[in-house]
């Protein structure tokens, strides 16, 4: 898949992705199916912002509810304090969120920090956006932001779950879209070049510090995204749920446990991930942590039978059964 | 606000709650500083030593001081199991995928408490747990003075280890060059095992001194792990010196931080110390090389 260098297989697979969710949005009779599909849609939302940074650039972040919290505070003071329709507190959220990233990455990568130091002080720039959102009074403190019930789609909130399912799957066909322009265009090259190898990459002329900004700029804007979109669907956001650890490991567990570096992964990572949460809660729910218990188990397993995410397993068998078609 | 009588009893306090960060950390800067394992199973494993000490006193009355022994040999017999058996076979040696398994451990351990012990927060009585002590103008808890000694030993041991034994110079040379250490006969996996044995039996004498000043639920752990990172980082990686004198720090800030600014904004000075320490001197206080 890495080695195609025509994007028109790639774009090919995302209109028929889209097309397919827009036929389950557009019939799907049960609200059950609905809420599941704009949750596991919202869940790959940020596996592909996470997907940008970690697996194309190979900058781990265990901070992105940084990016998360900010468009859902951008999102929702808009509204409330700026009197603003959500429609242009969205773009405005994504491009704030986005800044945050550039700001975080243009501090971290211009002092060089890689690896584990890079994916700790994006934790602690969370940690550090966590403590101000409560201490601060425009963000409401710990009490939080509610924003008000005004159904109708000039108001981003749609009386049917359907209008939401069609949202997120606009914003997810925009990942989509991003991550393809990503793996053929000459900026992805030199960031996956700077992923495999920064040194080598700099000898060619590849302005690495650029590079890394770019993508994490993108990424914070996706993920600013999906902090927008929760505000839009719950209608309330707090510290916690902005800024708290819980966005960032969801977002990078999906990413990887469906295959970094790839243009379904994290959409495969994400769906199979809300699967399995889905089917345990319904499952176990009546007993408190056993749910969470075979998910950390199973997360564990996939880890160790498919080091490559379950995208990987797919290309095993894949290669497997050509070579065994082939001696046919 | 500057004045003494306000000031000595905040850093005294700050010190005696660095010393229990400093004790957490200590077995972190081992896994994390000299081995490179980003342990994010630090902080559960952590609760589930503070368990032991609370079942140990609460079945069969042991003190949480004579516990030590017990806790100490359990943990680090469960740390090398569990790097031996899960951790270095689920990772294949990749950082990301170390990452998600002792996420995925911590997920586990959390939910494990949860459902067995509820989200109950739980504390013991000892005869010494109201005692203080009077130093000048401040009383200190004597289980936090008990502990502030426990975080010496901790990290007398620890050096003692890692720089007179045959396992410590086993450690030393895994962790500059595993490839070289495998050619000179070094069991590699035996001794990352060894070393996530060890971090974990400091983590079980920590809770041992832990317990009696404070508490246990399911979720104890959570606000460690980013203070015990980040003070591994501060102190420089794999300096067991270091993360003594970071946890003080630490501490100290964290309490001079709420003194000025208040409860909640006092914990922003640790973090953004952590952000200005990995932008501006990365070898940490103590590193010898960055």
């Amino acid at each position: 898949m890495k080695g195609t260098l025509s994007p028109r297989r790639d774009l090919l697979q995302v209109v028929i992705f889209l097309l397919a969710v827009g036929m389950v949005a557009a019939f799907a009779k049960s609200g059950v199916v609905l809420n599941f599909t704009m949750m596991a849609l919202y869940g790959c939302l940020m596996a592909q912002s996470w997907n940008l940074l970690g697996g194309y650039g190979g900058q781990f972040s265990f901070g992105h509810a940084l990016f998360f919290g900010t468009g859902a505070y951008v999102q929702a003071i808009a509204q409330l304090q700026w009197g603003l329709n959500p429609w242009i507190a969205l773009p405005l959220a994504v491009g704030i969120a986005a800044a945050v990233g550039l700001f975080v990455g243009a501090l971290s990568f211009r002092y060089g920090l890689k690896g584990s130091y890079f994916a700790l002080v994006t934790l602690a720039f969370a940690e550090v956006f966590r403590i101000l959102a409560l201490s601060v009074p425009f963000t409401g403190a710990g009490v939080g932001l509610m924003v008000p019930l005004r159904e109708g789609a000039a108001n981003m909130q749609f009386a049917d779950r359907r209008g939401y399912v069609l949202l997120v799957l606009g914003l997810v066909g925009m990942g989509l879209l991003l991550t393809t322009w990503l793996r053929h265009s000459r900026f992805g090259a030199w960031l996956q070049a700077v992923r495999d190898n920064e040194d080598a990459a700099r000898a060619i002329g590849v302005n690495a510090f650029r590079v890394k900004l770019g993508a994490i700029g993108l990424s914070g804007a996706l993920m600013g995204a999906a902090g927008a979109f929760y505000v839009q669907v719950f209608q309330y956001i707090d510290p916690g749920i902005a800024y708290g650890p819980h966005t960032s490991v969801e977002a990078l567990v999906a990413a990887i446990v469906g295959g970094l570096g790839t243009l379904w992964g994290p959409i495969l990572g994400a769906i199979v991930l809300h699967l399995l949460a889905d089917l345990t809660r319904n499952l176990f729910g009546a007993l408190p942590g056993i749910n969470m218990i075979i998910y950390g188990v199973v997360l564990i397993l996939i880890v160790m039978f498919s080091p490559r995410g379950l995208l990987g397993i797919g290309q095993s068998v894949r290669r497997l059964w050509k070579r065994e078609s082939g001696r046919e | 606000m500057f004045a003494f009588g306000i000031l000595f009893p905040a850093i005294l306090n700050g010190l005696t709650t660095g010393a229990v960060y400093a004790l957490v950390a200590l077995g972190l800067t081992l896994i994390y500083g000299v081995l490179h394992i980003i342990n994010f199973a630090h902080g559960a494993a952590l609760m589930m030593a503070l368990y032991g000490v609370y079942f140990l006193k609460q079945a069969l009355g042991l003190d949480p001081y004579l516990a030590l022994l017990p806790m100490v040999a359990v943990m680090f017999v469960g740390g090398y199991a569990l790097q031996r058996l899960v951790i270095n076979r689920a990772s294949h040696g990749k950082d990301e995928n170390i990452l998600l398994v002792t996420l995925g451990l911590s997920i586990v351990l959390e939910n494990v408490a949860l459902l067995a012990f509820k989200s109950d927060t739980r504390t013991i009585e000892t005869p010494y747990t109201l005692a203080t002590v009077t130093v000048g103008p401040a009383m200190i808890a004597v289980p936090k003075l008990v502990a502030f000694g426990g975080a010496l030993l901790a990290a007398a041991a620890l050096i003692a280890i890692v720089r007179f034994t045959d396992l410590g110079r086993a450690i030393r040379a895994v962790a500059r060059e595993k490839q070289g250490a495998r050619l000179v006969g070094i069991d590699v996996d035996h001794v990352y095992a060894m070393s996530f044995g060890i971090g974990l039996a400091t983590l079980g004498a920590a809770a041992c001194f832990l317990l009696p000043a404070y508490y246990v639920n399911p979720q104890v752990g959570n606000g460690f792990v980013l203070v015990a990172f980040t003070i591994v980082v501060l102190g420089g990686m794999g300096s067991f010196a270091g993360a003594l004198v970071g946890g003080l720090l630490i501490g100290v800030v964290e309490s001079l931080g709420g003194l000025w600014f208040g409860e909640s904004l006092g914990q922003v000075g640790i973090f953004l110390l952590f952000i200005a320490v990995l932008l501006f001197r990365p070898q940490g206080l103590f590193g010898a090389k960055a």
